[in-house]
């Protein structure tokens, strides 16, 4: 877990930075600034929301995403496991502190078409590296694992980010 | 890309200040001067390396809600159903993969309602199921990638 799990109540300015920021940060010397006189208050209380908000975990992180496949990474495998759900947790918290596990997360199974609970995402330059760590999941795993597979992204088919639509 | 342009990918996925000149302060980090940071940031994003500059928000945080969700698409008619799921502004984002369950979306919402509320609405106008499997529980989201030549 990187965020920590602080009660955190948005307001009506901090929505309207979100809405003003969710398509990103404007791209000019002072962007806070900028930001501040688009909702018509300071850029000070712009940062300092935006401070609060880091310490919060209501952002995340401020900075850039990249797009995986420009950067050489176009193997990118979510591995789903079906495992018990009384192990799930313990066995969670071993497989998504593995290097290679950029994204790792229970969630809730629609058996029998889709039983697979435990997600672990692996990103890799090629399938071969990707299949390489997905085995060494599985030999963490062993016999807790009913069943897996190993999803590649073959598109990207659209990447927004968070939407927010309208003010309180 | 070259090996400046790396390097700025690799310094702000982990993270950009908050300051009064924050192209300043993470240029001198870097070497380079605010204007050709600014510059660089904003072709990095016209060739699509970068998808997002800016603040990531966690929607659960603010109120609101994040739900996985997949679809088993007929291949046939994969291009219709994108352009008809990837219309509903809760879609934050979505990735064909090479699966029977080949569509997978994040949707994200003002409320907890909101999930079921889109995903029906979705079922509504693709005549699809759409399976949601929000998370029960958190591990790990430490997503990093290095840039290298």
């Amino acid at each position: 877990m990187n965020a920590p799990a602080m009660p955190f109540a948005a307001d009506a300015l901090d929505r309207a930075i979100v809405v003003a920021t969710q398509g990103g940060l404007p791209l000019v010397a002072r962007p806070y600034h900028a930001i501040g006189e688009q909702i018509g208050v300071s850029g000070e209380a712009v940062m300092a929301r935006l401070k609060r908000m880091l310490e919060t975990g209501a952002i995340r992180r401020i900075g850039a995403v990249p797009n995986h496949y420009a950067l050489g990474y176009s193997a990118n495998g979510m591995s789903v496991w079906d495992v018990a759900d009384e192990h799930v947790g313990r066995l969670g918290r071993v497989i998504g502190e593995l290097p290679f596990v950029t994204h790792c997360y229970e969630r809730l199974r629609h058996p029998p078409q889709w039983p697979y609970n435990l997600f672990a995402m692996v990103h890799a330059r090629t399938r071969g590296e990707v299949e390489d760590k997905v085995g060494h999941i599985a030999a963490i795993l062993g016999d807790a694992a009913r069943a897996h597979a190993v999803l590649y992204s073959t598109r990207i088919l659209k990447k927004t980010g968070l939407r927010l639509t309208k003010l309180e | 890309m070259d090996s400046v342009d790396r390097a700025i990918v690799n310094a702000l996925q982990q993270g950009f200040p908050v300051s009064e000149r924050p192209f300043r302060d993470a240029g001198a980090l870097l070497g380079l001067g605010e204007e050709d940071l600014i510059a660089r940031i904003g072709k990095l994003l016209d060739d699509g390396v970068l998808t997002r500059f800016g603040p990531l928000y966690q929607a659960e945080r603010l109120g609101g809600a994040y739900a996985l969700a997949a679809m088993r698409v007929p291949q046939a008619d994969f291009d219709r159903v994108a352009e008809a799921v990837n219309a509903h502004p809760e879609v934050a984002h979505n990735y064909e993969r090479d699966h029977e369950f080949n569509m997978w979306f994040v949707l994200a919402t003002e409320t907890h309602d909101g999930i079921a509320r889109a995903a029906a609405q979705i079922e509504r106008t693709t005549g699809l199921s759409v399976y949601l499997m929000p998370k029960r529980e958190e591990f790990f989201v430490g997503l990093n990638l290095a840039a290298t030549a």
